[in-house]
């Protein structure tokens, strides 16, 4: 599934223009990766979680050379599902 | 923020959608992915991530509170890949 699947779904949805549900859906993201960018987490009840963690500079090792690097301090991004979506992942009998 | 924190600014920032339609497309964008997944698929977002299911092995762990050992099934769990752009974005050293 891409982002055109889910335009596809958002035209069909609401009557907006195959155009418009494109520019909406692309909007959403927008938004989210703004949000994102400047730190806040976004929660999405009954989806899951996206957290932006900082991380401290270690060693670590290249595991091709086996040369000893220094791994910079960076800030990335994790999601964290919902309890909702993984349940619903592992079917009804979970 | 917060899922209606989101269909807020989206009718900020798109004025011609209400809130009622806003509500309906992001719901439907968090829907579609969820049962995309369930059924197995991957999704892919251009510029934000990809999202896929991964298969945990079976595994012995301890409850940390009576120390028993428990058996823990296989499962399925979801992952989420941070696209390059987004990657980037987030990374302010």
């Amino acid at each position: 599934m891409t982002k055109a699947d889910l335009v596809e779904n958002v035209y069909l949805k609401t009557g907006f223009s195959k155009k418009e549900s494109a520019e909406i859906v692309e909007m959403v993201f927008d938004i989210m990766k703004t949000t994102l960018e400047g730190g806040d987490k976004i929660k999405i009840a009954g989806f899951g979680n996206f957290v932006v963690k900082d991380k401290a500079t270690r060693r670590g090792r290249n595991p091709q050379t086996g040369e000893e690097i220094e791994i910079t301090s960076r800030r990335i991004l994790t999601f964290k599902p919902s309890q909702v979506l993984k349940a619903a992942i592992n079917g009804p009998e979970d | 923020m917060t899922k209606s924190e989101l269909i807020e600014q989206l009718t900020y920032d798109n004025e011609v959608l209400n809130k009622r339609e806003a509500e309906m497309i992001v719901n439907s964008i968090f829907d579609s992915i969820g049962q995309a997944l369930v059924e197995g698929d991957r999704v892919e977002i251009r510029g934000f991530g990809s999202f896929t299911v991964r298969e945990r092995d079976a595994r012995e762990a301890r409850n940390p509170k009576s120390g028993d050992i428990v058996r823990i099934s296989a499962k399925k769990t979801p992952f989420f890949k941070t696209g390059k752009e987004l990657r980037e974005r987030v990374n302010i050293p």
